[in-house]
């Protein structure tokens, strides 16, 4: 079941649109903000309140990568992966928090409080490397830096 | 020299309210055309200044809107700003969104007036998360000043702004995958013809334009089309926001007159190599454009005379390659982004990237055999236009193709030495 809420803000979304399935990304989207993630329950659920068919809806969510039909952990990480920031050592920060978190690119720390993810070019080229951690941005990023970032999330 | 799209942007500040822009001559481009110019001679204005699209293709933004027919029963139509900026290597819309949003959304409500849109949506990358909040600023501003809403500024226009956030997805930059997202439907290009301007967003006439292009409109109309040629030192008109990353001592955006002269870019504004670096080549504007190597530096940075050296302006933020990163691993990390980012319709691209990338993974990990080389040229053949639906797959193959023709001693290096001489 959709919150009252989530419901709510669904339906301001279908307002900016001529169609009610056009709002399908926005209300996975805000379902996943209130949830960390999308479940099959939540797709019945959206497929439902816009009148589209589930599989419609599934598809739509499994196409873009910043919709999670898994799980992911309290915050997630995605570390910029983009051809600037290789050349200027994205590999060294992966290398440190993969090493501090015990977790690669694709998996959750056993107390799920981080998931790690690479994410491709962040427009941060000019002060490359850059992560992201839930909405925040963060550039320049040293070793040391990453560190300090990463003990302010609980 | 002028500098029109930046002048009020204050890096590190917020930008301009709508009072503060207006106070600055912001919105005056906006009441001229729409008090004083037909739809169609603002159409008319801005193809004959010669405004060419700022996302990378560089089309004529006037002849873009000329194909929207005009008649009361092509209504409703729709104007969409792409500000899905995500080339890698880019990061110019992203300054003009958080730095001074009420110049797009003034472009904008012309561009709307020219084609008598009364719906227009920003499709935003939803990693702006900064540029989301300035934008949604932006928009309810308007709404409160009369610039946005019914009958704008008493002439019987109407426009209506709608800010979406994005889910990622790299292929939305392409013009019908973009309507495809806005549709709430899968990011898939669609087949051309019919081009928006016939039958785009939910069917209906539609112009899809980029940030940049868009910011420039209300300029043009307060200022002029001989103001806006004389911007260029090319000719072609307007100045351009020029980006460098990767090892110089000074990676940055600069607006600077369309035409400047790569040398100067990266020698004078970006100051050089860093400090124990040496310069190997360059992708001129984004990952989906060829490499270009010390021979080209002093060629101008616009659309033709880029072109005419084998490569294409793109969208004009460079990506520097020094002698210090592999050029294999360089290549191999953009055929990885692009077969990540295929939207998989047609075969082409969802197969032949992978197929690129695992070769390119093979010899830069020291498994490559010289055969493969051939492999990865016909590959680049088949990812040329006229084979695909849109420009992902000819776009991956440009790097590589460019790379393969460059830096051909560095892969045959991988070959010979069964590793990577840069590891």
């Amino acid at each position: 079941m959709l919150t009252e809420e989530e419901l709510n803000e669904i339906r301001e979304e279908v307002k900016m649109y001529p169609i009610p399935s056009a709002a399908c990304i926005s209300a996975l989207k805000i379902v996943q903000e209130h949830r960390k993630w999308v479940s099959d329950d939540a797709i019945k659920d959206i497929a439902e309140e816009l009148g589209m068919s589930n599989e419609e809806v599934d598809g739509v969510a499994t196409f873009y990568s910043r919709i999670y039909r898994k799980p992911v952990g309290d915050n997630v990480i995605l570390i910029c992966d983009g051809i600037s920031c290789m050349i200027m050592g994205y590999e060294s920060i992966y290398e440190q928090v993969k090493e501090k978190l015990g977790i690669g690119f694709g998996e959750t720390t056993a107390d799920n409080r981080f998931t790690l993810l690479p994410i491709s070019c962040l427009g941060d080229c000019d002060h490359a490397p850059s992560m992201m951690v839930n909405n925040d941005h963060y550039n320049e990023l040293t070793k040391e830096k990453v560190m300090d970032i990463l003990s302010k999330y609980k | 020299m002028e500098k029109p799209l930046t002048e009020y942007i204050t890096p590190g500040s917020p930008p301009l309210s709508l009072n503060e822009y207006r106070k600055a001559g912001g919105y005056k481009g906006v009441d001229k055309a729409l008090k004083t110019m037909a739809p169609a001679e603002v159409t008319e204005m801005i193809k004959t200044s010669n405004l060419m699209g700022r996302g990378g293709a560089g089309f004529l933004t006037g002849l873009k809107w000329s194909f929207v027919p005009m008649d009361e029963k092509d209504k409703p139509k729709y104007l969409i700003c792409n500000a899905d900026e995500m080339e890698p290597g880019t990061f110019k819309d992203r300054y003009l969104l958080e730095g001074n949003p009420h110049q797009l959304i003034a472009g904008m409500i012309v561009a709307a007036y020219a084609i008598q849109a009364e719906t227009a949506y920003i499709f935003l990358r939803w990693a702006y998360k900064k540029a989301e909040k300035t934008i949604q600023k932006a928009i309810s501003e308007a709404y409160k000043a009369g610039y946005l809403g019914k009958n704008i500024l008493n002439t019987g226009f109407n426009l209506d702004i709608h800010l979406h956030t994005s889910a990622g997805r790299y292929i939305c930059g392409e013009e019908s995958a973009l309507t495809n997202s806005l549709e709430g439907k899968r990011a898939i290009p669609r087949a051309k013809p019919p081009f928006p301007a016939i039958s785009g967003l939910f069917g209906r006439p539609t112009v899809v334009n980029n940030v940049e292009t868009l910011s420039w409109i209300a300029h043009i109309t307060n200022k002029g089309t001989e103001w806006f040629k004389n911007l260029s030192i090319s000719g072609t008109g307007g100045t351009k926001l020029y980006g460098v990353s990767g090892r110089v001592k000074n990676p940055g955006l600069w607006e600077l007159p369309l035409g400047t002269t790569i040398r100067e870019i990266l020698d004078v504004h970006a100051g050089g190599m860093a400090e124990g670096y040496k310069f190997r080549g360059l992708l001129p504007g984004g990952a989906s454009t060829d490499f270009l190597i010390e021979d080209h530096l002093d060629v101008q940075m616009d659309f033709k005379t880029v072109a005419a050296v084998g490569s294409r302006m793109g969208t004009g933020t460079m990506i520097i390659l020094d002698d210090k990163t592999c050029p294999v691993a360089f290549v191999r990390n953009l055929e990885n982004f692009f077969a990540l980012e295929s939207c998989g319709w047609c075969t082409p691209c969802r197969e032949g990237l992978p197929w690129i990338e695992k070769i390119l993974g093979a010899i830069e990990e020291g498994r490559g055999k010289m055969e493969y080389l051939d492999t990865l040229k016909f590959q680049t053949k088949y990812l040329a236009p006229g084979h695909t639906f849109c420009a992902h797959a000819p776009g991956a193959a440009e790097p590589l193709q460019s790379g393969l023709k460059y830096f051909y001693d560095d892969f045959v290096r991988h070959i010979n030495e069964h590793k990577c001489p840069w590891r």
